[in-house]
């Protein structure tokens, strides 16, 4: 107990938020182990983890790095994209499906880390509105080149056009693997909860450790003050990359997890667009920007709500737009927040009061 | 940190709150399947009613609506009422399967959908999983049927393109042609590759492909002005009407005036608001639905297609109607009772759905095949005088 109170505060509240996802996968379990699960809630599941994941990344960029990212999708998709290929190419290579899967996500990390570091070298040279303007192309340039990508297999080997599927000039046999904006078909369904939440500690536990190192200090430090860090000798390029890469390769094992929990993986502005990243935005500004256990709780709330509202039919996006409002008001508005103070420092008095009675 | 921690507190507990109602909700959706069940059988609708797509999904929800409506007041299936439960699926494949879950919850027996093709791969995948029927009104693609459960009412992507390909070889309408298609989406691609490896075997010569993209669907001089350069005599359009007013209005500015072909994405081209419909003039499509059809059926069902929602229907809801229709005689052919499980009716329909004939709004007599395809034959109609007339 003595240990627990001598504790580092920082090591503390991180215990806290592993505590929170390890007691929340315990009792999800036990719910489905009873059969008191719905589907919907079983199918959510996967989902949530996904979310969890890309939100928990992206305030590595957002909050530890301090630099606005809008690109955060296109690096999900080139994760998707790349572990659903090797899934897809290898079923029959490989049989054992976690095995596949171990390795899909390594690739899925490998992939979206190359594709951060080709993006953040001429990105990283902006700063402020400008990096967040440059991501966003980046990311809409990632989703419209994965959309014209037409990959097949034959006997001779691969195939590969930016056209369409008759110049890939395949024999009779051939496997069509991405068919331009019909994108991956087919894909083994490997994800599940356990995994999910394996790699939700794994990001956690990667970005902590991150942030309480000396490589973390020397990303803040470029955060807080770009002349005093680089006065003190901090290579900043180097750290922001560090930091940026790191983010992009979370981003892509979400994106693994993504796409093998679905047969189909097509890159729509829906899933893969700005539009996409902004939702992931919106996790990390509504969970408090650094807090990463803010990005869990508000990823999880955000993904589960537009379905708990289904019974509200075509009503259920409006009414899910001012929940969304009410819930950033609530949490962030100077006034919400020394109204808040106040009612809970009232309750304190109440508490102590009783005690001295 | 106290007060962080009590937060932190809250919000867990809300966590599971939240899991808690939902689990809640689908106890009691399960109570209803077997108490009050009894006479009930409950289909399940899947598309997108916001979004871009909204209109396609709509459309099958108000057809599919038409139908039980209309099955209902004539005494149900076998005695059973039929109820139908329609879920949003905003055209995103993990919202589709959200949705799919959703009707499981309530306690769906057979699923019309999903509208579009993408999403109804992934639901597919599930069905397939759980053994739930699976009845596609306008899920065109290969793969949307690639399980025993699953079947369609409308034709297949290659299919259209094949028949396009053959109709213009055989009828000798045109040798040059030129296309143009938008790469970005499912359907239009599709079509596009079988057509052009289909026109090759009818000695008809593809002299322009001409893609556009989702992001870049308003100007298509360019396009137009290529395919003018190559001296086409026809442009096949395998596209939706929106982006096909838009190519005719600036064909016309051209001055470019060749043959217009489509297949059924362009239904619905002669609705299209501010559209000059002498534009369309002569224009060739291949369709299964025409809403201005004289046979007695499609009177009646645009009749009160109107009347309800006040516009003329389109294919996608000619395609969901006859749907409910399909699952309605593989029914009666399987004696389905109340009260059987998804996986009991699934397992009942899918050997009766190779053995019915149905006519209905989208074609005469159809037949289906073990891999689930629709056999029926597509209309060619031409638009003379503002209305589509048969070729």
């Amino acid at each position: 107990m003595k240990k627990l109170k001598n504790m580092n505060k920082n090591t503390k509240s991180n215990l806290l938020t592993y505590m929170m996802v390890i007691v929340t996968y315990v009792i999800v379990q036990i719910f489905i182990a009873t059969g008191n699960m719905s589907s919907l809630m079983e199918g959510l599941l996967v989902p949530v983890c996904t979310y969890v994941i890309l939100a928990v990344s992206l305030n590595l960029t957002v909050g530890i790095l301090g630099e606005l990212s809008l690109g955060h999708a296109g690096f999900m998709c080139v994760g998707a994209f790349a572990s659903a290929l090797f899934s897809l190419g290898m079923k029959d290579s490989i049989e054992n499906d976690l095995l596949r899967f171990i390795v899909a996500i390594l690739i899925a990390a490998v992939s979206a880390a190359v594709a951060g570091i080709l993006v953040g070298i001429p990105v990283l040279r902006l700063k402020g509105d400008y990096l967040a303007i440059v991501t966003l192309a980046f990311g809409e340039i990632i989703k419209n080149f994965i959309n014209a990508i037409y990959l097949g297999v034959d006997a001779n080997g691969l195939h590969f056009s930016m056209k369409d599927t008759m110049s890939l000039g395949m024999e009779a046999d051939g496997k069509i693997l991405i068919k331009g904006a019909q994108g991956i078909t087919g894909t083994p369904h490997c994800s599940n909860f356990t995994i999910g939440v394996i790699l939700i500690m794994l990001s956690l536990v990667i970005i902590n450790n991150l942030v309480n190192s000396r490589t973390g200090r020397a990303v803040m430090s470029i955060r807080d003050n770009r002349i005093a860090a680089e006065s003190v000798g901090i290579n900043i390029t180097k750290y922001k990359l560090i930091a940026f890469t790191i983010s992009a390769s979370l981003a892509g094992v979400a994106g693994a997890l993504y796409a093998h929990n679905l047969s189909t993986l097509m890159a729509t502005p829906k899933n893969f667009g700005y539009n996409m990243s902004i939702m992931i935005l919106v996790f990390v500004v509504l969970g408090g920007i650094g807090n990463m256990r803010g990005s869990v709780i508000a990823a999880v709330l955000l993904t589960l709500l537009p379905e708990l509202l289904r019974g509200l039919a075509d009503y259920r996006m409006l009414i899910y737009a001012i929940v969304l409002i009410f819930m950033m008001l609530f949490n962030w508005s100077p006034q919400f927040i020394d109204f808040r103070k106040k009612m809970m420092s009232k309750f304190k008095n109440k508490k102590k009061a009783e005690k001295e009675a | 940190m106290k007060m962080k921690k009590l937060l932190s507190l809250v919000l867990t507990a809300a966590m599971t709150a939240t899991l808690l109602v939902g689990c809640g909700g689908s106890e009691g959706s399960s109570d209803v399947v077997t108490t009050d069940g009894a006479n009930v059988f409950k289909i399940g609708a899947i598309g997108p009613t916001t979004g871009s797509a909204a209109v396609y999904g709509s459309a099958v929800m108000n057809g599919a609506q038409i139908a039980v409506d209309e099955i209902n007041a004539a005494g149900g299936i076998n005695g059973m009422t039929i109820e139908l439960n329609c879920q949003d699926d905003e055209c995103d494949a993990e919202k589709s399967v959200n949705a799919y879950n959703t009707l499981t919850d309530w306690g769906m027996q057979a699923l019309v959908g999903t509208t579009t093709s993408g999403c109804c791969v992934a639901v597919a995948a599930e069905a397939a999983q759980d053994n739930t029927f699976l009845l596609t009104p306008s899920g065109s693609a290969v793969e949307c049927i690639a399980y025993d459960n699953a079947f369609r009412v409308c034709f297949s992507d290659p299919n259209q393109g094949i028949a396009s390909a053959q109709y213009i070889g055989q009828n000798g309408i045109a040798s040059k042609v030129a296309v143009i298609y938008d790469s970005s989406d499912v359907y239009s691609s599709g079509i596009y590759e079988k057509f052009a490896a289909e026109a090759a075997n009818q000695g008809v010569e593809i002299v322009a492909a001409e893609a556009f993209t989702a992001d870049n669907k308003t100007d298509f001089s360019v396009q137009i002005q290529k395919a003018k350069d190559s001296g086409a005599e026809l442009v096949f359009l395998p596209i939706y009407y929106t982006e096909a007013s838009l190519i005719l209005a600036q064909a016309d500015q051209l001055g470019y005036k060749p043959m217009f072909f489509g297949c059924d994405g362009l239904d619905g081209i002669l609705g299209v608001e501010n559209f000059n419909t002498a534009l369309a003039e002569d224009v060739m499509l291949l369709t299964p639905f025409a809403a201005d059809a004289q046979d007695e059926l499609t009177k009646k069902f645009v009749a009160t297609y109107n009347e309800k929602f006040g516009e003329t229907p389109n294919q996608f809801a000619a395609d969901a109607y006859d749907a409910v229709y399909i699952i309605k005689a593989a029914a009666e052919k399987a004696g389905l009772k109340a009260g059987m499980t998804p996986s009991e009716v699934c397992d009942a329909l899918v050997p009766v759905m190779t053995e019915i004939t149905v006519n209905g709004l989208t074609g005469e007599g159809m037949t289906w095949s073990a891999d689930g395809e629709p056999s029926k034959a597509p209309k060619a109609v031409k638009i003379k005088d503002g209305v589509y007339t048969a070729m």
